[in-house]
């Protein structure tokens, strides 16, 4: 089909589409962007409802046992009696934060959102590949969070063992429990269709001349996120529907013989092995990390490399360690269960996979930091999430290396030390990315800015008080205080030296809900208010801002199906007039090499 | 903007859309599967009593004095019957997806027709089978080897049954597309194919490691 | 395989037909064997050989994998990579353990 064909096709399928009903355009669409903000908007509430959950905990921590002021009358007598929290519902907290967090909030942010809105426009794509597919994806991603937000109204309230679900315990829990496992089971099969989705549209959708080596990064860490998610989701839909099982139909794959459960033995016929559930559980929510991180790291790159106006340091380099830390973070998972009384052969296979794993990491942050090298950096408000986005998740990543050496491990692993490990590399390092990514795509989204002033006011009291929260968090830990504990660990003599921190950290959680509100404000009243600009405000050179108007065609994508000339990041070319060239741009400079003839589309990858 | 590759090949894969769409999906049915069988096999070895039929349901059963091993009590002819059931049904549809290149959608009809007999009919005798079990008292609980068994057949029957209904559309209003758009349907039929062929697979496996060992 | 002519279709059909009765015979044969008197071991050795045959037949005529694109060939490759990872990795943890698992 010749792109003049093409072109009146297009048109006449766009003109055809707005004459459709305003839920098949907004509600049940199968446009990518449509679906995309759905997504993103799904998931910032989610965001906001876990953070929540987390506020409340930080209660607890901070004034053990006395009541919760102006909302603890509203959490129920079966939860705070007189607004005070009670273990139970202590424990529903914490395990709904993590999975709402992880399973509701950021995966679908960096993943649903950023991927689907940005992606296709990347790569010069009309849509995704199957657009029912995405539109399907996006209503069981739905389904899984009205299920597990639901639970918290059944008897006995949300699930409360852990994110992780662990048995036997999970298996004894009250009915949250199940809710969580179908609700698990709905998230499952979303991501299942995305990432199929996502690997055809990125393999099969590209444009002319966009060869895999001229890809953004951003679409390289989401092909990789895909394939995760492609791969490691299945063992733990098994594991879920064992787990089902076991508590529906009375099975025992995780139950031991011989369980004594207050004072009596469980009744059941017994052999399960709890440890399967870990490994099973893991083998998923290890790579699962790299999927809450790879996202994260492109919006990074993507920031970084227009905001210091220089191609990335080591393109290449970045490009084969993300694909090499796909591959290897398949075989990490088991340094989660050092403590299990795993055999030590396998914990020292293990730790050495968990510490070749970290050389990719560290390629890749290296790369990143080295792109900032000479440039005259501009300050905007992207790259200043982006720019902090850099030590922080260094620092989450760092701390890991103690958890992945089983000899340290068997100290820290129980403690906060952990929470503050896990929390640096997701909480200001991944979300922190995502707030970069919703600054610099605003414009794209709705042809306007958000506004500087108001967005420097959420960085930087949220950059002190993520830090206030979760820096003491290795002080705690060092010290020997336990995680998961309703009381913050009131109880044992040797955590009493760590425990004045709490007070402080929850301090630090509130005050960062307060630093959330401009970000609030400015995100609803810039849709309508911020600072109209043109389709390209950050001179940016891929291809989203190139060749699509902005904001883009409701239904359709570009007005010319773009062709690509060069690499991703051709920011001040030597002896070119401007301090960019678009990827689409045909210009021929005297200091490349000839270009390339766009039909040579290439490159195969496992 | 019509999306591209939905019919003709992409040069450089050499594949349209929906061929690498399902491969993808099969592998992560691989990983499905594969986590199951390797549960079966962790449980399997890490309990001595794991194929021993307990003595209760032994005695229930009447089935004599001295140890009992699973699977005794599992219907191997009738899962005999099945495997050949779904291997008639493989060929069948790989014949439905020859006949439509062959341009004889008369004999896609009948050999895809053939194909959802089949497969209600492996539906039948999974029934009557797991009617067996239950009315004999064994339940998913009653063992670890059994609760692995109503397992693995029974996620391997849903997707049987989510054969069904694909190859059931392709059957009947989903055929409409032969007329229209005849390369893209027959590529429909090829893809549901390979996912068919896939449920198979997974049987030939399930099968011997199951009923036989 | 995929070939287009109405000639090698035909002959593909055929080839369908024989691959179909062979999988019939091998399942004949994984019931008779399981009659057999051997051991535990051999017996299931014998039973993998055999379905992997079966599975290798209809993977390779049925789903074509034998005139594949090279794209599935290294997609099937990563994730027979992972599929090993996954059937080793839980029962490795037993290596050296003295704890139950």
């Amino acid at each position: 089909m010749s792109v003049l064909e093409q072109e009146e096709h297009g048109s006449d399928e766009r003109a055809g589409r707005h004459k459709e009903p305003f839920w098949k355009r907004y509600i049940f669409s199968q446009d990518h962007k449509v679906i995309g903000i759905q997504y993103g908007f799904t998931a910032l509430c989610f965001l906001l409802f876990g953070f929540s959950l987390m506020l409340l905990m930080r209660w607890q921590l901070a004034f053990p046992g006395k009541p919760i002021p102006v909302i603890g009358g509203l959490l129920g007598a079966d939860n705070a009696p007189g607004g005070i929290m009670l273990p139970e519902f202590y424990n529903q907290l914490g395990a709904m934060h993590g999975t709402i967090m992880v399973f509701l909030a950021i995966v679908p942010l960096a993943v649903g959102a950023f991927g689907n809105y940005v992606v296709p426009l990347q790569i010069g794509a009309p849509d995704m590949a199957f657009p029912k597919l995405n539109m399907a994806s996006y209503w069981v991603y739905f389904l899984g969070g009205v299920t597990m937000f639901a639970s918290f109204f059944v008897p006995g309230g949300a699930a409360n063992s852990g994110w992780t679900s662990y048995p036997p315990l999970s298996e004894i829990a009250t009915q949250g429990q199940t809710w969580w496992l179908v609700g698990m089971v709905f998230l499952i099969t979303s991501s299942l269709l995305g990432s199929v989705n996502f690997i055809v549209t990125i393999f099969h959708l590209r444009a002319k001349g966009l060869t895999l080596m001229r890809l953004p990064f951003f679409v390289w860490s989401q092909l990789v996120t895909a394939f995760l998610l492609l791969l490691a989701f299945p063992p733990l839909e098994a594991a879920g529907v064992f787990q089902l099982m076991d508590r529906v139909f009375g099975t025992s794959f995780f139950m031991p013989s011989g369980l004594v459960v207050s004072g009596e033995v469980v009744e059941v016929a017994g052999g399960g092995s709890p440890l399967l559930w870990q490994h099973l559980f893991w083998f998923l929510a290890h790579p699962e990390v790299y999927v809450l991180i790879l996202p994260a790291l492109g919006i990074v790159a993507e920031v970084i490399a227009n905001n210091t106006r220089k191609p990335l340091w080591g393109y290449k380099s970045m490009v084969y360690a993300a694909v090499f830390l796909g591959f290897m973070s398949f075989i990490v998972w088991a340094h989660h269960m050092f403590l299990t009384g795993m055999g030590t052969t396998i914990s020292a296979f293990f730790q050495t996979t968990t510490m070749i794993i970290s050389i990719p990491s560290v390629v890749i942050l290296t790369a990143l930091l080295m792109s900032l090298w000479g440039a005259s950096i501009r300050f905007t408000t992207p790259m200043l999430f982006a720019l902090a986005f850099l030590p922080m998740f260094g620092i989450g990543g760092l701390t890991g290396l103690p958890l992945g050496l089983s000899g340290s491990d068997i100290h820290l692993h129980d403690t906060y030390y952990v929470i503050g490990h896990f929390h640096y590399v997701v909480a200001p390092g991944t979300i922190f990315a995502m707030f970069a990514g919703i600054y610099y795509w605003f414009p794209k989204i709705t042809g306007r800015k958000m506004n500087d002033f108001l967005g420097k006011l959420h960085f930087y009291p949220s950059f002190v008080f993520i830090n206030m929260i979760f820096m003491p968090m290795f002080l705690q830990g060092l010290a020997g205080v336990s995680r998961r504990l309703w009381d913050g660990g009131e109880q044992y003599s040797h955590a009493q030296g760590g425990l004045h921190w709490n007070e402080f950290m929850s301090w630090g959680a509130w005050l960062l809900l307060v630093a959330q509100l401009p970000f609030i404000f400015n995100l609803f009243w810039s849709i309508k208010k911020g600072k109209k600009v043109d389709s390209n405000p950050w001179q940016a050179t891929t291809l989203e801002w190139a060749a699509a108007p902005s904001p883009p065609i409701g239904h359709g994508n570009f007005a010319e199906v773009p062709v690509v000339y060069r690499p991703a990041y051709e920011y001040s070319v030597p002896d070119h007039p401007g301090d960019y060239l678009a990827q689409n741009d045909p210009t021929e400079t005297p200091t490349e090499t000839p270009i390339e003839t766009p039909d040579k589309t290439s490159g195969k990858e496992g | 903007m019509q999306i591209p590759y939905t019919v003709e090949e992409r040069p450089d894969t050499g594949l349209y859309n929906a061929k690498l769409g399902v491969w993808l999906f099969l592998a992560s049915e691989v990983m499905l599967f594969g986590a199951l069988f390797s549960s079966y096999v962790l449980l399997r070895t890490g309990d001595p009593a794991f194929m021993t039929i307990p003595h209760a349901v032994a005695e229930a059963l009447h089935l004599g004095e001295g140890a009992h091993r699973w699977p005794g009590e599992l219907n191997v002819p009738l899962a005999f019957l099945n495997t050949l059931v779904l291997i008639f049904s493989s060929v069948t549809i790989v014949m439905s997806w020859a006949s439509l290149r062959l341009k004889q959608f008369g004999k896609y009809r009948l050999w895809m027709g053939l194909t959802i007999l089949c497969a209600l009919g492996f539906m039948c005798i999974k029934a009557v089978e797991y009617n067996a079990k239950f009315s004999h008292g064994l339940f998913p609980a009653t063992s670890n080897f059994l609760g692995i068994y109503f397992a693995l057949t029974g996620l391997h029957a849903l997707h049987v049954i989510g054969g069904v209904v694909v190859n059931g559309y392709l059957w009947g209003p989903g055929a409409k597309m032969w007329k229209t758009e005849p390369e893209r349907f027959t590529n429909r039929v090829e893809v549901a194919g390979l996912y068919w062929h896939f449920v198979d697979l997974v049987w030939i496996f399930l099968f011997p490691s199951l009923y036989l060992l | 395989m995929s070939g287009h002519t109405v000639e090698e279709i035909r002959s593909e059909m055929r080839r369908y037909w024989v691959v179909g009765t062979a999988l019939f015979l091998l399942t004949v044969i994984t019931v008779a064997v399981s009659y057999l008197d051997v051991s535990q071991g051999v017996a299931i050795a014998i039973a993998l050989v055999i379905a992997c045959l079966k599975g290798g037949l209809v993977a390779a005529v049925f789903m074509h994998l034998i005139s594949e694109k090279q794209a599935i060939y290294s997609l099937l490759l990563l994730t027979v990579l992972f599929f090993i990872v996954l059937m080793l990795g839980p029962m490795g943890g037993r290596l050296g353990s003295t704890a139950l698992g």
